[in-house]
């Protein structure tokens, strides 16, 4: 569940009132709430301080107009966090607020977008009139880019996926370890074989940037621009893993098969593993866009950990 | 080294562009791929007998107009433009192709019909152990009085649910993996004993599990030519989805430019990023490195069969790279819209990725390539 525990757990935890902290957090741990990020719109995405969704006060409440997208699971979602335009004024970064939103409240409307493997995972997410209690606000009104840039950083650090991509890994291995090509293991392909020692490699070494990161933090620094170096990272490895899983598919990548739907108790084209590799790939092809592009993640590194 | 198309080739491409201009628009395509049988026939029907093209790559004693590889590769490219699901490759290429080689009364009978639209035909050649080992054939043919009797299983067969032929690799003698005893033989799809499990496939046809079970048919449905037959034809037909790469490359390029310069970003269109400038750049010029291979790889297809067959190897592998690269750069410069079925690019990239796989991966190419250009 990142989006509470990992992405706006931390924002109250650290910027939250006693009451926000209260009413939120144990139902964070305990699963209660899903929450859903309502951060990009179609007009803002690698450029999220452009962001439109304005937010008007009311007497004790914010008035929200506006739409996002890219929402992942907002079908689902009980909560969500929105930055908004509270000040239409000043300086881009200057004017936006971080509240927290009843998903159930009147005016939100939720849209599917059907990605490329056939799933539907993100929405377009379109808020007329939705009035927010002003209590919902986290932090200062107008200083809502510090709680997002704050869980942007956390967010980048588990965006990495070292676990993952470490079962990822494993199960390649075990596939290509069954999966024959000619008459021994695909494994023992020497193409194939290097191609997967690579990917360990590479997964190892963001493991230990982790870890170090993860020393950093446990000694109080929180994680910084440095995360982004595991945005990247993580994100292309995860790409290059079901790459290797659609590679090892051969033609049994072609087929599309629409899944368990109810009622629906057809067996999988081909190996059982092999239906879901190319829905994947097409699929993973998000992560080096989502989180900031990996294009916003060498502008960071560029700028605030090289100083160019 | 003159080479420009002939009038007639540069008549083919204007009069298959056009249709396909006309026919093949986002929304059309999404519909035929919506239908219940996931295409529109009348455009196959159309292309053939309204346009007469299906005639180009035969020879004029069959009813064609005498063209060959370069004609198929002008029509593959077209085809890739606007990611046209229909059977040119299976038909024309692939059934077509052994058709003329092997020639005889199934050539004289079968010909006419491909060239009237009236035959769709479908290459049942990949089984689920086989990988890209086309002598990797578990499908038997066994002799049976003055025919055979098929049984076998014939995995991702594209077409096959369209189809009123199957063009069928199996195997009258021999172990598993020997190329001798490796027949090819064309029947009718409706033959007692032949069931399908259809779906659609990723990149937009359909395709089966083509299950044969004590299927008679005649001696006379064997296409002479054997395993060495059957490599010409799926090297004919690997050179053909490289071409059909080079119009999918070429138009992620040309989207990818254009949707930088509408998409807005830090107050200015992406285009104008230094990053997201020499990136598309090297997309262009990993596209040319497409069309190029195709190119060298039709003019290679009647060289003697080690020479055909390093060059058809060299230009896939390097297709497969070169698609990788312009299709992921063309995603990952659209963003998040990219990802969507909302917008055309995703679609090429999906049927630009199962090409780098189809009828063998990069690697599988590169071995080959290696295996017969360099001594052990």
């Amino acid at each position: 569940m990142p989006f509470g525990l990992s992405m706006v757990g931390p924002v109250i935890y650290t910027f939250g009132t006693p009451e926000q902290k209260a009413k939120f957090l144990p139902r964070i741990l305990s699963g209660d709430d899903w929450w859903c990020q309502g951060y990009s719109e179609p007009g803002a995405g690698s450029d999220l301080a452009s962001l439109r969704t304005k937010a008007e006060r009311d007497g004790d409440h914010y008035v929200v107009n506006g739409q996002k997208t890219w929402t992942t699971m907002a079908q689902h979602a009980d909560w969500g966090f929105f930055l908004v335009r509270t000040n239409p004024d000043v300086k881009q970064q200057e004017g936006i607020s971080f509240l927290l939103i009843d998903m159930k409240t009147p005016g939100i409307e939720v849209r599917p977008i059907i990605t490329l493997g056939g799933e539907h995972e993100v929405n377009e997410v379109f808020l007329d009139n939705v009035r927010v209690p002003i209590e919902n606000r986290v932090y200062e009104e107008d200083k809502g880019w510090t709680c997002a840039k704050f869980l942007l950083a956390h967010e980048r650090t588990g965006i990495a996926g070292v676990a993952g991509s470490k079962r990822g890994i494993e199960k390649i291995k075990e596939i290509a370890t069954t999966e024959m090509d000619g008459d021994k293991p695909l494994l023992s392909n020497p193409f194939f074989r290097r191609k997967v020692a690579e990917l360990e490699m590479d997964l190892t070494a963001l493991e230990y940037t982790e870890l170090r990161t993860l020393a950093g933090e446990a000694a109080g620094k929180g994680p910084g621009p440095e995360s982004s170096v595991l945005k990247i990272k993580g994100s292309e490895i995860q790409q290059r893993i079901t790459e290797l899983a659609l590679e090892a598919a051969g033609h049994y990548g072609a087929p599309y098969f629409r899944g368990f739907g109810e009622g629906d108790n057809e067996h999988p084209i081909g190996p059982d593993w092999a239906h879901r590799t190319a829905p994947s790939y097409f699929n993973v092809r998000k992560t080096t866009i989502y989180g900031g592009s990996n294009e916003v993640q060498r502008g960071i590194i560029a700028k605030m950990v090289l100083g160019l | 080294m003159d080479l420009s198309y002939n009038e007639t080739q540069g008549m083919l491409r204007e009069t298959l562009a056009r249709f396909l201009a006309d026919t093949y628009d986002f929304e059309s395509r999404k519909k035929m791929l919506a239908s219940p049988t996931g295409r529109d026939p009348g455009i196959w029907k159309a292309i053939a007998s309204e346009l007469g093209l299906t005639c180009a790559p035969f020879a004029e004693e069959h009813g064609g107009m005498g063209g060959g590889a370069i004609e198929n590769m002008i029509m593959m490219e077209e085809f890739g433009k606007v990611i046209a699901i229909e059977p040119w490759l299976q038909t024309v290429v692939i059934g077509g192709g052994a058709l003329k080689h092997a020639g005889g009364a199934l050539a004289e009978a079968t010909i006419p019909a491909i060239i009237s639209g009236d035959a769709i035909i479908a290459f049942a050649y990949a089984e689920p152990q086989g990988r890209y080992n086309l002598a990797d054939i578990g499908t038997t043919a066994k002799a049976d009085g003055a025919g055979y009797v098929l049984n076998g299983h014939k995995g991702v067969v594209y077409a096959a649910p369209w189809a009123t032929h199957l063009l069928v690799t199996a195997r009258t003698g021999g172990g598993r993996r020997d190329r001798a005893g490796v027949e090819l033989f064309l029947i009718e799809a409706n033959r007692p004993g032949i069931t399908r499990r259809d779906y659609p496939t990723v990149d937009g046809f359909m395709a089966s599990e083509v299950y044969f079970e004590n299927v008679a048919i005649p001696g006379e449905a064997l296409l002479t030519g054997g395993i060495d037959l059957i490599e010409r034809v799926v090297d004919e037909a690997t050179v053909a989805v490289c071409a059909e790469a080079s119009g999918i490359a070429r138009t992620m390029v040309n989207q990818t430019v254009e949707y930088t310069k509408q998409r807005k970003q830090f107050g200015q269109p992406i285009a104008k990023f230094q990053v997201l400038q020499h990136r598309m750049s090297d997309m262009f010029v990993e596209a040319e490195q497409v069309s190029s291979m195709a190119l060298m790889g039709t003019l290679k297809l009647d060289e003697d069969a080690a020479a055909r067959k390093a060059a058809v190897s060299m230009a896939k592998a390097k297709v497969g790279r070169s698609l990788k690269f312009v299709g992921q750069n063309a995603i990952q410069t659209h963003g998040g819209i990219g990802i969507t079925m909302e917008l055309g690019i995703g679609h090429y990239f999906k049927r630009g990725t199962m090409i780098e796989g189809q009828f063998g991966s990069i690697d599988h190419h590169l071995d080959r390539f290696e295996a017969l250009s360099y001594p052990a």
